[in-house]
């Protein structure tokens, strides 16, 4: 089946509380027919009680009852759909509340973010933020969807003022790819079916857009890095001397044969094979799950790195990260956190807090020591022992880490190695 | 030349490995919940995949309601023998002979909330620390906001406004005494995607799900079997049909489908011609808008 070559691309959106980000999702899922009857019956009515003209797409996309209750989201939530070309899974993150913490969290594994603009208002701080963080966070792709073009009666000149205000301000972001697309969510111009209302926009609408874009150069395929989950020692009947070393390619290609360095103890070895899902492979690559045997024994276990020997990630412990605070108690002076790197985790202190991102100029705030929720920060960590790491603008996986405060086992930072 | 990049069913299926394997890294005593439903079956598909060729290193644990299909306890028994794996058993007749709960009554009364207290006291008598579920986000929109690694508190309570962040794949399974963890590897998985990959890996399913003739009654929208825990009214009519489960729960409130699909094949192009939910079949969902956050609220699976 043909099917079977698609690609799974990942994206999150990104809005204000009334850019139509819901109506958008709610379009997009409705459009390519993923939403099943009994939804749809279930929202009808429910659209019915709420006094609606008509189906409030919006409805699709809440979850828990106090969202439906309040009208808002809670949480990142994820959606799922699937057209002839690719599968999408969408991290939905609220536009409000707490929405530092949630756009990172939905970011952080996207292929693309979705930002959403009002046509009517223009690039607002609230935009500026969303680019920011989807730059902070790598995201590879980033569309801006300009909404609402029905609002400004289809026109041309909407669109290209708020194109340009992008263009200007995101000028010093790291962002390499950005599309723009004018749409209306609640009519469907340019989502899923090309707009008759807007001839001048030439490009493609946003389902064609997010099922044609070139998603597998994403992850990073040049520098090898396989971090050790777990080790496999069957002990068993054919595998009394199996030692498979076991776990998922952050990054790069291994081949059978390549010589290998164990990270932090320096042993090297030659790759002996490599076991995929599937059975013995003779090369595997980024984000494939497998088990890798070596031709010497050596001293290798959980939080270990096994990288190709001419290719090596630094190991440090101090390292310098971008972090994002997520926990509404703020950060205890010289603390000290559990740090989780890959399948490793140290001890780490927070020795010097470098300067404070202000998330609505862009600047830097060099004064403010504090770390409270939603922050983002430049900040130098300490840890117990060598983390091995790369930086996170060259590799999304080994160059991330989490903070974790052991009196409450409650995820606190998330931070990216600059 | 080959290629260096996954299509979609081979990416999942390295995520959940990777979950899978995260979970036996960093708790002392996980399970994984098998119910003899097709989730649960590809859950421990994959767990063979993840630790191979070591054994799966995860006892199986079957909350029981004794409303079960035949079929399902023969599968799960022939499957326990293959992998030599150990099986839990949490008895919901036992929760309610020793009074821990009260069986409901009516003619819709089923044991799918009795379930809650059986699975919560299964976990803490047998010192679990995470149990590994089939849930999917695709399933139900409290099942959206799941995490892979999801917490419970020391009532076995998820508490979904208050969760964990979970970035990048840095999973956080920290936990004091007394709570534990649920684990989803599959959350990312739609039906169809679960469909394709047991086409694709040839697994073996509880023939349930193949379209078969049944002895059934029309109630809530779809087919219920007959069963000899079912309380058939006067004005209910049983009737033999063609149906195939899309789901496997508890028997007298697992609703059927007609259907001519008696392949895995078959259901594969059914299900992508399907224009209802698979939980629509299911009346434990159906009895209030958040009726499955509710329930997962309190610990259920």
């Amino acid at each position: 089946m043909s099917i079977n070559n698609n690609q799974l691309l990942r994206f999150t959106t990104a809005g204000s509380v009334d850019d139509g980000k819901s109506t958008l999702i709610g379009r997009l899922l409705y459009d390519s027919k993923s939403i099943f009857e009994d939804q749809l019956e279930a929202i009808t009515d429910t659209s019915k009680k709420k006094g609606h003209d008509g189906v409030d797409l919006a409805l699709f996309t809440d979850g828990l009852r106090d969202e439906r209750e309040q009208g808002i989201t809670i949480d990142v939530a994820y959606r799922y759909f699937t057209t002839p070309k690719r599968k999408f899974i969408i991290a939905d993150t609220p536009g409000h509340i707490q929405y530092t913490r949630n756009m990172v969290t939905g970011a952080s594994t996207a292929n693309a973010a979705i930002i959403l603009v009002d046509a009517r208002h223009g690039v607002i701080e609230q935009t500026k933020r969303h680019a920011f963080i989807a730059s902070l966070l790598q995201i590879p792709h980033i569309i801006v969807c300009i909404n609402k073009m029905d609002l400004v009666d289809f026109k041309e000149e909407a669109y290209d003022t708020i194109l340009r205000q992008f263009e200007e301000f995101s000028s010093k972001l790291l962002i390499t790819d950005v599309r723009f697309i004018p749409i209306s969510a609640l009519l469907g111009d340019n989502v899923v079916n090309r707009s008759e209302n807007m001839p001048w926009y030439q490009g493609a609408p946003l389902l064609h857009t997010l099922e044609t874009m070139h998603i597998s150069s994403d992850l990073n395929k040049v520098d090898a890095r396989f971090p050790v989950q777990t080790v496999l020692r069957p002990q068993r009947e054919g595998f009394i001397d199996y030692r498979g070393y076991a776990g998922r390619i952050s990054s790069g290609i291994f081949r059978i044969g390549d010589e290998i360095t164990a990270m932090p103890s320096g042993f090297t070895s030659k790759i002996k094979s490599i076991q995929g899902p599937t059975g013995e492979l003779p090369e595997a690559f980024a984000s494939m799950s497998v088990a890798m045997t070596l031709e010497d024994d050596i001293d290798v276990g959980r939080g270990d790195m096994i990288v190709r020997s001419n290719n090596k990630p630094d190991a440090s412990q101090d390292i310098e990260v971008m972090l994002c605070w997520l926990h509404n108690e703020s950060a205890k002076p010289r603390a000290k956190y559990a740090i989780r790197h890959t399948s490793n985790e140290q001890t780490a202190m927070i020795k010097e807090i470098i300067y404070k991102i202000d998330i609505n100029t862009l600047g830097r705030k060099m004064d403010d020591s504090s770390l409270n929720m939603n922050d983002i920060s430049k900040v130098r960590i300490r840890t117990t022992k060598p983390l091995m790491v790369d930086s996170y603008r060259e590799n999304r996986i080994t160059g991330s880490i989490i903070l974790i405060d052991e009196n409450t086992n409650e995820t606190v930072a998330a931070g990216m190695v600059v | 030349m080959s290629k260096y990049y996954l299509n979609y069913l081979d990416e999942l299926e390295s995520e959940a490995i990777y979950v899978m394997r995260e979970v036996w890294a960093q708790f002392q005593n996980p399970v994984i919940l098998f119910s003899g439903g097709k989730d649960s079956i590809v859950v421990t598909h994959l767990a063979k995949k993840a630790f191979h060729p070591s054994k799966i290193p995860f006892a199986l644990m079957h909350v029981d309601t004794g409303h079960n299909f035949p079929e399902t306890i023969k599968f799960r028994d022939d499957l326990i023998k293959e992998l030599d794996a150990r099986l839990i058993i949490g008895s919901v007749q036992e929760s309610i002979d020793t009074g821990r709960v009260a069986e409901e009554k009516g003619k819709n009364a089923t044991r799918n909330a009795l379930q809650i207290t059986t699975l919560l006291d299964a976990i803490e008598s047998n010192k679990v620390d995470c149990a590994i579920g089939g849930g999917r986000r695709d399933e139900e929109k409290a099942r959206a906001k799941e995490r892979f690694f999801s917490h419970r508190d020391d009532f076995g309570q998820w508490d979904p406004k208050n969760q964990r962040p979970e970035l990048w794949n840095l999973f956080n399974g920290k936990h004091f005494e007394g709570e534990h963890f649920r684990a989803f590897p599959i959350s990312n998985w739609t039906e169809m995607d679960v469909w394709n990959y047991i086409a694709r890996e040839e697994i073996a399913i509880p023939s349930l799900y193949l379209a078969h003739e049944r002895e059934v009654i029309w109630r809530n929208d779809s087919w219920i079997p007959k069963s000899e825990f079912l309380v058939i009214e006067d004005d209910e009519k049983v009737e033999t049909k063609k149906i195939r489960f899309r789901t496997l729960g508890d028997i007298t409130i697992t609703g059927g489908i007609e259907s001519d699909a008696d392949t895995i094949e078959k259901i594969v192009l059914e299900v992508s011609a399907m224009r209802k939910t698979e939980r629509g079949n299911r009346s434990d969902d159906k009895r209030s808008e958040t009726a499955m956050e509710d329930r997962k609220k309190q610990g259920y699976f």
